[in-house]
């Protein structure tokens, strides 16, 4: 059985306010039957220097990715990895992490890939919760191992591909990197390693609107009318075309197809995970640099 | 590693030993003690303006090396929300505790590949700490008398 929403987050008007919960509410519920806390970070050992008391550790890079493909998990490995961190079917799993929560969306995206019904952010991640001086604990817990049936994973609906976006142009193309990242200056986030693309500059057409315009402060996300003057007045997404976002290999543009999917209700979201390490990186893609979004190609 | 590396010196064995012995899981946890045991560096220690900022690592993170002595001291600083990149920091602090500017100089950049943490942390994660290594000896061959 789910849990009941977060009425704190019902005054926000969001359109999906189901899928965040509040750091209080969380307090609330914690150990309640059926809630599974996960907690997904940038750093792997952070679960391990203190984590909400109950929270079992996801980590992207080492858990979600297939070993050898780059690509996810399968319905099979899924399953698995579920039914080892004690998380059943029907569970309401609230997942939280560093930086922002750009782990926990993407965690969240994978989840949704495989349509796990009741997943959910916690507003403001693990830093809020700090802050709030809530309790950590360095204890793990020994989830009791669970029967999570095996679906099949449903890339169609959320998952862009490199394909995908070729046949996208002339409709919203939103990068959400750092503008030195969009202009090509430079092919990593500032201050992050060089993971790997040969060219820098941007898909053609893409407006650059990093992901940070959604996040107030303290992590949390920015009210609906200032989502809306972002996303809608200044960058023309109105939910009549479908949209892709990308980033660097997909974390941050996570963050953002939850805030167009889930807090403004824009349907046909998809991220592009190949992201810039696979664009920047592909033969023969066409690359605009520079501050200004480009000309489709053949347009 | 391959024969024809020159052989590590023995401090950084013993640790890469260590990892070597454990599984995936203690792996990490091992890491975590040497995150737990980066030492804290007395304020006034190392001037402000003398930290190098170490930008292959995701998070901020700083070394010093000090060159004054024939067995120069690493210094390096990172924040509590940054234990991976502590731990491994805090490897090369301790591992290259008394070794000379030669032993230093002879440390292979790709000894972080040789601790079996690719599964446990990821090999895109261990890249930065290659960075600390190249950014500790380029110090250490600026330092010394041409």
């Amino acid at each position: 059985m789910p849990l009941p929403t977060d009425p704190s987050i019902a005054t926000h008007n969001y359109a999906h306010p189901e899928r965040l919960v509040s750091t209080e509410w969380l307090a609330e519920h914690l150990g309640s039957e059926g809630l599974v806390v996960v907690e997904s970070n940038e750093d792997v050992l952070l679960y391990d220097t203190g984590h909400i008391p109950g929270a079992v550790k996801v980590d992207w890079h080492t858990e979600l990715n297939d070993p050898v493909v780059r690509d996810y998990l399968n319905g099979e490995q899924f399953a698995a990895l579920m039914s080892a961190k004690g998380i059943s079917r029907d569970d309401t799993v609230v997942i939280y992490g560093d930086k922002s929560n750009w782990w926990a969306a993407y965690a969240l995206w994978v989840f949704s890939l495989f349509s796990h019904p009741d997943v959910r952010l916690l507003n403001g991640g693990r830093d809020k919760w700090i802050a709030e001086g809530r309790e950590l604990t360095r204890e793990v817990s020994t989830p009791h191992k669970t029967d999570y049936p095996v679906v099949e994973r449903n890339d169609g609906d959320l998952r862009a591909f490199k394909e995908d976006v070729l046949e996208h142009f002339g409709r919203p193309l939103i990068d959400v990197r750092s503008q030195e990242e969009y202009t090509g200056e430079r092919t990593h986030m500032p201050a992050y390693p060089e993971e790997g693309a040969l060219r820098g500059g941007h898909i053609p057409t893409a407006h650059s609107v990093p992901w940070a315009k959604a996040a107030n402060e303290d992590g949390t996300f920015k009210s609906l009318e200032e989502l809306r003057e972002v996303y809608t007045e200044q960058a023309g997404i109105d939910g009549s075309e479908p949209v892709i976002t990308y980033c660097r290999i997909g974390e941050r543009s996570s963050h953002t197809w939850f805030v167009l999917q889930h807090l403004m209700g824009i349907d046909n979201v998809k991220n592009y995970d190949g992201s810039w390490t696979e664009w920047g990186s592909a033969v023969r893609v066409p690359i605009v640099k520079g501050l200004e979004p480009g000309v489709a190609p053949g347009h | 590693m391959s024969d024809s590396n020159p052989p590590l010196p023995q401090s950084l064995r013993a640790i890469q030993d260590d990892f070597l012995a454990l599984g995936n899981a203690d792996r990490l946890q091992l890491l975590l003690e040497f995150s737990d045991e980066l030492p804290e560096v007395p304020e006034g220690m190392v001037p402000e303006d003398a930290w190098e900022r170490v930008t292959e690592c995701q998070s901020p993170v700083f070394i010093h090396v000090d060159s004054t002595k024939n067995e120069p001291v690493v210094y390096a600083s990172a924040p509590a929300e940054a234990p991976t990149t502590r731990g491994f920091a805090s490897i090369l602090v301790q591992g290259f505790q008394g070794l000379t500017a030669e032993e230093i100089m002879a440390v292979p950049l790709d000894f972080p590949q040789s601790l079996g943490l690719e599964e446990a942390v990821s090999l895109l994660r261990l890249r930065g700490m290659a960075g600390m290594i190249w950014r500790i000896q380029r110090q250490i061959s600026d330092a010394s008398p041409a």
